[in-house]
């Protein structure tokens, strides 16, 4: 109904003439997102096929801008809630969840066996031993770097993080920025945050850091800050101006040798004319060897509100998108990892092979990321204080004074 | 005259001055020339850090591409769906309380009219929660009618300070006259009143026009989709899909900043006119 | 006007010196009531709530305000506030210095008052880009002439020092213009007399400029204070453009630091938001009532 061209309207006319008691047992199933252009219509291609195995319900997607999205929410949630709506997992949903806006789907994973096939998010999803939505896709951050760099200086890809650092003298002895970001929108300083403290202190302890559980100005923070200094000086300098993109740019040119991003990254690499033939990935290195490997992967979700209307129609829905075979189609039309175990990926690409092996084998937990792991109000001051660090070493106790103090305002 | 007519100096000083004014001028638009540059620059020589140099071909393409590839038609579309309802509305506000202001001696009169003066200088973050609120209330909120709706409220208070000033300064003679003669009130304004304000209704509409269309706040606050929101809103937005495409972004920058800068040159003295209101006794 | 009128008309005919007035205030105020007053008063109260624009709001007190004087980011916002007010009354001065080099009548000056004008009628979003282009690290024009000069380029918007006062440079360029053209219609009005019987007693120059002329612009000059003040304190689009109050919170000011907490990705703390605002507006309040009270005066002088 997006492109009512003549035909088609004279065909609605005719349509409504003769038929009207067939669309009088349509459902409708109100469903609004953020979708941007190419995961718009992957989403678009899955409800047709919802449809077809469903002729009687009939979805409604609302697509929104994805940044006015984030306000938009707050307002349709309470006034006119759609049947199905999009967030993210992890303590970003928290808000919605403890104030009775998002319905308890813990009925779907039950039926559905998602407990097991959807066992990575597991965790990410529930809040107070229920669930509260389901995920469909995620991506895995890690380190991409340009191979053409390490050639030049002469250097290995490191497994560990003593010789990530060594590595950084040759990048400086040759002009290359060992490590670099775009901090100008603030979330790439926390990946670097995230990872430090994950090789550091284990997925256990950031979980209760990013949850208020443990105080900034603990010794273990400081560890992983004293790791971060290793590498402050050849982080590429003008990281606060340049948006991550920039920063992108920079890989593409060999003028930086690595980049701790997500994988959504690559398609701006490749952009630039990077190739998976100079294009590398490598999981963060080993800082503690005594913590178990965990991962990093934003994961997006599907959520039913609470002022829904077709609840009944909204939990098929969402039983459908959790399948292997629906996760499957969608995340290799948009180039991301379906959560479904028994979903596949394509093989031919390596860096969705690699986040695949890498995800799926992660032994000590997946983390969301920084801003979505701790409240929003948290993870700006928090990310405020990541960046100033990288500019400013020598204030790194002002900086955790300063987190600490907020610590104890917004989690109580 | 003040500073001494430059034809009264000597020939040295005379020439200096005409080879100083356009110098000052070019590094006074400095900014702008760079970016007006960088408009025409194909892609190309950005990606070969060819920033300065001369561009190797002129790329009207830019412009294309930013129509094509971006909704900054819509955009635009929307900034005038917001601009002309605002200019129009505020018009007809003002025009009525200027003459109720300018003409009617009544208590509360001076108190009314620094009300509407006052609210001119309010910063708009203390009205920002409440109206944002309230619009949504009306099932205004990601409208470009809601956001014209507030901007009309706002936007009286100015023009109400300049309408009643420029009434109050007509001669009264006439008003007078018309009474005598039995001239209902309404007539009063209508036949004769409204005629005479014409150049204040020129001034204001270009000055309106241009504030509104170079709001960027309320359209942040009031509209959050590609089809509400005005050009600055969602210039603010292509700049963060455009990151490191200078030439898409200089390009847009200028397709958003030519109509208000159109009608800056068309009606110059209409708008100098309204800008300087007060700035001599 | 026919005799057959109904009384009604016929008291309508005796009124209408009152009811006129009343009826063609009624739809001005009444919006401006709905849009501009009654919101002052609601953000007052509410800035005495916890309101997250989900749950119920929860009283607080003056907790909110406690808050702020504790609050970091606030201090560095009020900070800012004061380096633009400072730094934006520059206008001022640079617009007559501009207005007196372009009050002349050669040839062509007419176009080049209104280029010199023209900033001020460009977007501040435009604006905001077009320096942050000019201020990027790496190829941006200012950052590459500084390189050529002394070696090593300085990103002005990275710098954590220099932020704010690129971001009020880029502000400055269109208050000027807007002081300029106050300046040129001012001067156009000077007393022609005035200036030669000054020049006959020897006065010229910058002595000139003090004893006869500012005086003569005072109301220009009190108009392009006014606006300029007002401009320092909105100062919300640019940084929102240029910085997102970065570096790590050095370019905030009040009016967006507001905005952040109220209703940005990682804000809806929209009681804080509106204490924010509430202490913004009393900043102004300071000047608006100095302002009116002029004009009050003046107001009266003149009935």
């Amino acid at each position: 109904m997006l492109h009512l061209n003549k035909g088609a309207s004279a065909a609605l006319i005719v349509g409504l003439l003769s038929s009207t008691a067939a669309f009088a047992d349509q459902r409708v199933l109100n469903y609004y997102a953020d979708y941007d252009a190419i995961p718009l219509a992957a989403m678009e291609a899955l409800i047709a096929d919802f449809e077809a195995a469903n002729p009687d319900i009939d979805v409604v997607l609302q697509n929104f801008d994805h940044e006015g999205y984030k306000t938009a929410i707050r307002n349709f949630l309470t006034t006119d809630a759609p049947d199905l709506a999009n967030w993210y997992a992890g303590n970003r949903m928290a808000p919605f969840v403890e104030s009775g806006q998002f319905m308890d789907v813990s009925d779907v994973w039950a039926d559905n066996g998602l407990n097991e096939s959807l066992g990575s998010a597991l965790a990410s999803m529930t809040i107070d031993g229920k669930q509260w939505g389901i995920p469909y896709t995620y991506y895995q951050w890690g380190i991409y770097y340009n191979k053409d760099a390490y050639a030049a200086v002469g250097a290995e890809v490191p497994t560990t993080w003593d010789e990530f650092v060594a590595n950084c003298e040759k990048f400086a002895a040759a002009g290359i920025d060992c490590l670099t970001t775009g901090t100008s929108a603030l979330w790439p300083g926390a990946g670097i945050f995230d990872y430090l403290d994950l090789r550091t202190n284990g997925y256990e302890y950031h979980m209760d850091l990013t949850s208020g559980k443990i105080a900034w100005t603990d010794e273990g923070v400081r560890n992983t800050f004293a790791e971060w200094a290793k590498v402050q000086p050849y982080i590429t300098a003008n990281h606060a101006a340049i948006d991550w993109q920039d920063a992108a740019a920079l890989l593409v040119q060999g003028k930086a040798a690595n980049y701790v991003m997500g994988n959504f990254a690559v398609g701006v690499f490749k952009q630039g004319g990077m190739t998976n033939d100079n294009l590398g990935f490598m999981p963060f290195p080993t800082i503690n060897p005594d913590v178990a490997r965990a991962e990093e992967a934003p994961t997006d979700t599907i959520h039913i509100p609470s002022g829904a209307t077709n609840v009944e129609d909204a939990k098929t829905f969402l039983a459908f998108i959790a399948s292997a075979d629906a996760q499957t189609k969608l995340n290799a039309a948009i180039g991301q990892l379906p959560i479904n175990s028994g979903s596949t990926v394509a093989a031919d690409d390596p860096f969705i092979s690699a986040g695949f092996e890498l995800l799926s084998t992660t032994p000590g937990g997946i983390a969301q990321f920084f801003d979505r792991d701790a409240p929003a109000e948290m993870a700006k001051i928090g990310m405020e204080g990541f960046q100033e660090f990288m500019v400013l070493p020598e204030n790194l106790d002002a900086i955790l004074e300063r987190l600490e103090a907020a610590r104890q305002r917004i989690y109580n | 005259m003040f500073p001494r007519p430059i034809e009264k100096s000597s020939p040295a000083v005379r020439t200096l001055y005409k080879v100083a004014l356009p110098v000052a001028l070019l590094l006074w638009l400095f900014p702008l020339l760079g970016v007006a540059l960088t408009s025409l620059r194909p892609a190309s020589d950005l990606a070969m850090g060819n920033y300065f140099g001369i561009p190797s071909s002129i790329a009207f393409s830019n412009y294309a591409d930013v129509f094509n590839n971006s909704p900054i038609g819509q955009y635009i579309l929307n900034s005038f769906k917001v601009t002309i309802p605002t200019v129009i509305g505020t018009l007809v506000l003002s025009c009525m309380t200027g003459f109720a202001l300018g003409i009617y001696r009544f208590r509360g009169n001076i108190i009314v009219f620094f009300l509407f003066v006052a609210g001119n200088f309010v910063p708009f973050q203390i009205l920002m929660v409440p109206v944002r609120d309230l619009t949504y209330n009306l099932g205004l909120y990601n409208t470009t009618g809601g956001l014209a709706l507030f901007h009309i409220a706002f936007q009286t208070g100015f023009c109400t300070l300049f309408m009643r000033n420029f009434i109050a300064a007509l001669p009264r003679e006439l008003i007078e006259a018309a009474r005598v003669e039995g001239v209902a009130e309404w007539r009063i304004f209508w036949y004769i009143v409204l005629p005479l304000m014409r150049p204040a209704i020129a001034a204001l509409s270009v000055l309106v026009f241009t504030f509104i269309w170079n709001d960027f706040f309320w359209a942040t606050v009031l509209t959050t989709s590609a089809s509400t929101q005005p050009v600055t809103a969602g210039l603010s937005s292509l700049n963060g899909q455009w990151i490191a495409a200078w030439h898409l972004v200089s390009a847009g920058s200028i397709v958003a900043a030519l109509p208000p800068v159109l009608m800056f040159f068309l009606m110059q003295k209409h708008f100098i006119a309204g800008l300087t209101l007060g700035a001599v006794k | 006007m026919a005799t057959t009128e109904t009384p009604n008309r016929s008291w309508w005919h005796r009124n209408q010196q009152t009811l006129t007035p009343l009826l063609f205030l009624a739809p001005g105020l009444l919006m401006f009531a709905v849009y501009v007053v009654w919101p002052i008063f609601s953000s007052f109260r509410l800035s005495l709530y916890d309101y997250d624009g989900l749950g119920r709001k929860v009283w607080l007190g003056l907790a909110n305000y406690r808050e702020l004087f504790a609050d970091r980011a606030f201090k560095t916002s009020l900070k800012n506030n004061v380096i633009w007010l400072v730094l934006y009354m520059l206008a001022v001065p640079a617009g007559l210095a501009i207005a007196i080099f372009l009050n002349q009548t050669v040839r062509g000056i007419r176009i080049y008052k209104s280029l010199f004008f023209f900033p001020f009628v460009i977007s501040q979003v435009v604006v905001g880009l077009m320096f942050a282009w000019f201020y990027a690290p790496n190829f941006g024009l200012l950052y590459k002439l500084i390189e050529m000069v002394t070696g090593k380029g300085i990103a002005v918007l990275a710098d954590p020092h220099l932020a704010t006062y690129g971001i009020i440079a880029a502000g400055l360029w269109p208050q000027i213009a807007y002081c300029m053209i106050l300046d040129l219609t001012g001067l156009n009005n000077v007393a022609p007399d005035q200036i030669e019987a000054a020049r006959l007693d020897g006065a010229k120059g910058l002595k000139m400029l003090w004893y006869v002329i500012l005086p003569q612009l005072r109301p220009a000059t009190f108009i392009a204070v006014v606006v300029t003040v007002i401009g320092a304190l909105r100062s919300f689009d640019l940084v929102s453009i240029m910085t997102n109050g970065g570096p790590f919170g050095s370019t905030r000011v009040l009016s967006y630091y507001m905005y952040e907490q109220a209703l940005s990705e990682y804000g809806y703390r929209m009681g804080y938001g509106a204490a924010i605002a509430v202490v913004l507006f009393g900043i102004m309040m300071i000047f608006i009532s100095g302002f009116i009270w002029k004009m009050v005066r003046d107001e009266r002088g003149a009935r």
